[in-house]
């Protein structure tokens, strides 16, 4: 009798510290929905009430967020888009399982394992107007005086470069896994019948890579629509409000304007976003993960 | 595929000579400029030859510049400990709360599992900042503003839901069968715990804490926000430096490569689990 109690108590004795830290996360994040829906404002305390729906109503006329929304989806569609294109080259360059090949998509690791905010001081320097190895660079090729991060018209390109030098190795390992996991048969059974090597990438190996690239892109963009280190290290959001996406704008406004009801409901449209994308996200991982744990 | 003509091969060559100097040219040249004096650094055009000095580094760990307008404190080697003492302690809860709830997880189906197991999973995709403002409000009247232990509570966003689902496959991959023999020859629960299923599954409990302490290493933004100025890690601190009057780019460049040479090394060490734990266990290397 005790033993049972004991055993189906065990479960829960055993999860409680990990419930704990959930509800340390749930609290601050009612904390936030709460705060969204007042007039909050650290500099004006006696003005502080509920408002409900104020702050995002607002939005809809408020062209700093339209910008906001705008500049947020150009950098993830950007930089997932073009992550997924370079990893996807990288690894079938990489493809065959060869000495060579595995020390390099190891080297490859590197930038994904140096710190994004480290990685954007990085490109800092080497994009400093003085001495920048990369401005001298773009000078021998005609392009004097490039200000990269500081120029509105090339403050974009230059944080897009960063996060394609941190994150492609990501796709790319990601997509490599994919590709040695692939059954071999069908590749065989084409190669016997001479059929073309384009039409046995756009019919084979395409199609059955594809929930990798499903899972590897709604990965990346995830992570990419949130993006902070990167564009708050190199230019705070800046030029002017080129660079202002969702979290750095919502940053901004809790510790510059200390306007707290809208930095709240800020956060709250971009949650909105990612958990929709992370729903998504679940099911095919699930999927992904159950095939994995099969397998091995 | 087998048969690749000489063309092919030269072109594979050279794609991939392009894609390794574009990965790895950053890192090649800022540990270049860390052993460069500012004259060095600021010549144009950029030389490969030069004579490299130490003083860089020197100025870091000694914690002084001395300079012509007079002497500087850095206070890197801070940074550098506090980074240590934040990824360390953060793992080493995350261990300790999340393997035994990995464990639960993976060896009784139970609604409240599923519901916790999902919710942080779910927080590990949401925007930090949404939970990290209103703490900070919090962290202020709790007194926990200025302490490592609010910070590595806060941490445990990163760690734990990691650990818990990597953890939580390697847990499924061991057979009941072998813990309920051990059980039935008379042992209890919490010995067979510790004698069959952690030993059984600790290469993968290992690469899990490895990639925490990476990414608790490499973050940035919990720290940013709710770190006080003395207990900031060398993301925040080396940020700090670009603005700060004084300091030199080849200083710069010497903070970066202390920074990123243990999350780089350990990446190297456990690359054969990278796979797997950057996926959350979706996609095995």
């Amino acid at each position: 009798m005790r033993d049972a109690f004991r055993r189906r108590a065990l479960p829960y004795l055993l999860s409680l510290p990990a419930l704990l830290v959930c509800i340390g996360i749930l609290i601050p994040f009612g904390t936030a929905i709460y705060y969204s829906l007042q007039r909050y404002r650290l500099n004006l305390p006696h003005l502080r009430k509920m408002n409900w729906g104020e702050n995002y109503l607002k939005f809809l006329t408020d062209s700093e967020f339209w910008n906001t929304l705008q500049v947020s989806l150009a950098y993830t569609g950007l930089t997932v888009g073009l992550e997924l294109l370079l990893g996807l080259g990288i690894a079938l360059l990489l493809q065959r399982s060869t000495r060579f090949n595995n020390f390099v998509s190891i080297l490859l690791l590197l930038p994904l394992m140096t710190a994004p905010a480290l990685a954007a001081l990085m490109w800092k320097l080497m994009t400093n107007p003085n001495f920048g190895i990369l401005s001298y660079a773009a000078s021998l090729v005609g392009f004097e005086d490039m200000k990269w991060a500081s120029d509105p018209s090339t403050a974009l390109l230059t944080v897009l470069l960063v996060d394609i030098w941190v994150y492609t190795p990501f796709m790319m390992i990601l997509l490599l896994a994919g590709l040695r996991s692939l059954p071999r048969q069908p590749f065989e059974a084409a190669a016997l019948d001479g059929v073309p090597r384009t039409f046995v990438f756009f019919r084979i190996t395409l199609p059955m890579l594809t929930p990798y690239i499903i899972t590897a892109s709604l990965f990346r963009l995830l992570d990419s629509i949130q993006q902070f280190d990167i564009i708050y290290a190199m230019t705070q959001g800046g030029p002017g409000d080129t660079l202002m996406v969702f979290q750095v704008e919502a940053y901004l406004q809790f510790f510059q304007a200390t306007n707290i009801g809208k930095s709240a409901a800020l956060l709250l449209v971009l949650w909105v976003i990612t958990f929709i994308l992370s729903n998504l996200f679940v099911k095919q991982w699930l999927r992904l993960r159950e095939q994995a744990q099969g397998a091995g | 595929m087998d048969h690749q003509s000489t063309l092919e091969r030269v072109v594979r060559g050279v794609l991939i000579a392009l894609v390794l100097l574009f990965f790895m040219f950053p890192i090649v040249w800022i540990l270049m400029m860390s052993f460069q004096t500012n004259e060095q650094i600021l010549r144009i055009p950029p030389s490969l030859a030069f004579e490299p000095t130490l003083e860089n580094y020197q100025a870091l760990i000694t914690g002084r510049l001395e300079t012509q307008a007079g002497t500087l404190d850095i206070r890197f080697m801070s940074n550098l400990w506090n980074s240590l003492v934040l990824s360390v302690c953060s793992v080493a809860l995350a261990l300790v709360l999340g393997v035994p709830a990995a464990y639960a997880f993976a060896r009784f189906r139970f609604r409240l599992g599923e519901d916790i197991a999902f919710t942080l999973l779910s927080f590990r995709f949401a925007p930090p900042l949404l939970v990290l403002l209103p703490l900070t409000l919090y962290f202020q009247e709790l007194g926990l503003a200025d302490t490592y232990i609010g910070l590595i509570w806060v941490y445990q966003l990163i760690c734990l839901p990691l650990i818990l689902w990597i953890v939580r496959g390697y847990f499924e991959d061991v057979s009941p069968d072998i813990e309920h023999a051990y059980r039935t020859a008379g042992h209890g629960w919490l010995t067979t715990f510790r004698r069959i299923s952690i030993p059984l599954t600790a290469p993968g409990i290992a690469a899990a804490g490895l990639l925490a302490f990476i990414f608790a290493w490499n973050n940035f933004i919990f720290a940013l926000v709710l770190a006080s100025a003395d207990k900031q890690p060398v993301t925040v601190g080396a940020l700090a430096f670009v603005t700060a009057s004084g300091i030199q780019y080849g200083q710069i460049a010497a903070a970066i490569v202390l920074s990123i040479t243990p999350t780089l090394a350990l990446a190297l060490y456990a690359q054969r689990y990278l796979v797997e734990g950057l996926s959350l266990g979706a996609v095995k290397g």
